[in-house]
């Protein structure tokens, strides 16, 4: 099985704005992207499993036009306060790298 | 046929782009020079304390050749958002070293001047009329937390940058712009479809990020019609294609679909893509919805705190074995010697965190994996009221930590690596982002402020 960042041209998190987190999985072709999109196994659970949120804040939208899926939650922490760990936020997409597509 | 053609210099004014670039871009012959120059990326510190993300040279490379290449071809320069936050010193900063480059250069031009800080009388007010409008995830916003921010800024629309162009203005430096208004005040001036101005905008504001692999910043340029535009790099080693005018929609914004301004929403779910040449790309079909009220964004920050800090490694095998609960009695015992030195009373007036790398600095407590290497960094972050508390109380917990036992080890030991004499830094004030609302203005050039200048 490969992992996501297999299929993958870039895997990144990023601020949208000082109090979301937005993370954009854009995939090498149309074939894995609508593969894993329909595998669903980005979904709102896994995020709120993950980053332990209420799936209901998570939003997951399938963006066609640039093979990607792109998912934003709450900020943890508001960026920069200070118990925030990474200021641009681009360094929180870990998780997801490395995820198994069925 | 209508058209307007757009020069962005770069992404953010202050981190560059090359002259050759910029020279080619203007043979094609633009008619306004734009560029973005600020950003909540770098966090709150820089609306909190006024200070810059680049320094005054960076500034004035990058302003020197746009202004030169303006005036050169006699169209407007405009720049939003200046200096990182765009407060109304950060503008008057950049109007002070546009002003030299004009000195240096003998250059003369009319210079329109935005000023975007809110009044916080004018912002209560606001609040008690209900026109004050949580965004997602906000934080609580009363009048309290307008007295204690240092700077509010509203984040302006295209209406002052068309009222400073309609009014002659040859330059145009504002304080906090949405990044799209920069580049759409223009074309929407000359009448042209706001849907496909503002998606044009969106793309051009991040300067060469939307080509296919971005080595460095530079200019990008772009071509607006009433129904579709053309975004066409100038540097010739650069290309766009379909996806990644596309994927740009993704970039920092919570939807691809979706960009919301001041006057309405652009949606893009109908937008087409199309190759025209190996390297430049048609974009058509986006919709804009006018918003039923016109709203400005907020941005506020507050001080959280000064902070002094220190920095450590572990490498001893039998302290990474048993970190957790080392470091949890490092904990007790620091907060025990803080107490013991100033009194009861003073936990209360301060905050000691560590944050340990090579485990979870950069997930803290959502990081999912457990094992760690064979050494640790530790960050040992003192925030307390006054620098000199911060200090003081770091300078015990430092002692504490480099000396903390472990049961197995018998006599004193030295448990951490300090890579420096002394081993505390004081890092200065820390702020906090305080607002994430949007307000009602009566009209939409209310909560900002225009001067012009002969310079």
């Amino acid at each position: 099985m490969p992992k996501l960042w297999q299929v993958t041209k870039l895997i990144r998190s990023k601020n949208a704005g000082p109090f979301e987190l937005t993370f954009d999985v854009i995939f090498k072709d149309r074939a894995g992207y609508e593969h894993v999109r329909d595998a669903g196994i980005i979904s709102a659970e896994w995020f709120a499993k993950t980053y332990r949120l209420k799936p209901e804040v998570v939003s997951v939208i399938n963006y066609d036009a640039a093979n990607a899926i792109k998912i934003t939650i709450p900020r943890p922490v508001v960026s920069g306060d200070i118990d925030d760990t990474d200021v641009f936020g681009g360094q929180q997409h870990g998780p997801l790298v490395n995820l198994e597509v069925p | 046929m209508k058209e307007i053609r757009i020069l962005s210099a770069t992404g953010i004014l202050g981190s560059g782009f090359r002259e050759a670039t910029l020279q080619r871009a203007m043979t094609l012959k633009p008619d306004f020079i734009g560029a973005d120059s600020g950003s909540t990326d770098p966090g709150p510190y820089y609306l909190g304390s006024g200070e810059t993300l680049f320094s005054d040279s960076a500034y004035k490379r990058d302003l020197r050749l746009m202004l030169l290449a303006g005036r050169a071809a006699k169209v407007p320069v405009i720049v939003g958002s200046a200096c990182t936050a765009g407060t109304d010193a950060q503008v008057d900063r950049l109007v002070g070293i546009a002003r030299e480059i004009a000195r240096e250069e003998k250059l003369t031009f009319k210079l329109a001047a935005i000023r975007c800080e809110q009044d916080k009388v004018y912002l209560k007010r606001k609040l008690r009329e209900g026109k004050v409008t949580p965004l997602a995830n906000a934080p609580v916003f009363d009048e309290d937390v307008i007295d204690r921010s240092t700077h509010i800024v509203g984040m302006a629309g295209i209406e002052p940058f068309v009222e400073a162009l309609e009014n002659g203005a040859d330059v145009v430096i504002a304080g906090r712009s949405s990044d799209t208004s920069i580049f759409s005040a223009m074309p929407m001036m000359r009448g042209l479809n706001p849907a496909t101005v503002w998606h044009a905008a969106k793309i051009l504001e991040c300067g060469a990020a939307c080509v296919v692999e971005r080595k460095y910043p530079d200019c990008m340029f772009a071509t607006i019609r009433d129904d579709h535009f053309i975004v066409d790099p100038p540097n010739p080693d650069y290309r766009c294609d379909p996806a990644s005018i596309a994927s740009h929609n993704l970039y920092e914004n919570s939807t691809p679909y979706e960009l919301v301004e001041p006057s309405g929403v652009l949606n893009t779910v109908a937008a087409k893509y199309e190759a025209i040449s190996d390297r430049a790309v048609k974009v058509s079909g986006s919709t804009f919805k006018h918003a039923q009220r016109y709203t400005i964004k907020l941005e506020g920050a507050e001080l959280a705190g000064y902070q002094s800090i220190i920095i450590g490694s572990v490498r001893d095998p039998i302290i990474l074995r048993q970190l957790d609960s080392w470091l949890a009695g490092l904990l007790t015992a620091a907060r025990d010697r803080v107490t013991a030195v100033y009194g009861a009373g003073i936990e209360k007036k301060y905050k000691l965190d560590v944050r340990v790398f090579g485990k979870n600095a950069t997930m803290g407590a959502l990081e999912p994996e457990t094992s760690i290497g064979h050494e640790v960094g530790l960050l040992f972050q003192v925030t307390a009221d006054t620098q000199e508390l911060a200090t003081s109380i770091v300078k015990s917990v430092s002692h504490i930590a480099v000396h903390y036992p472990v049961p197995e080890w018998t006599g004193l030991i030295t448990s951490i690596a300090y890579p420096y004499s002394p081993a505390e830094i004081a890092r200065g004030a820390s702020y906090r982002f305080n607002v994430n609302h949007v307000v009602e203005p009566a009209t939409p050039l209310e909560m900002f402020r225009i001067e012009y200048e002969k310079v």
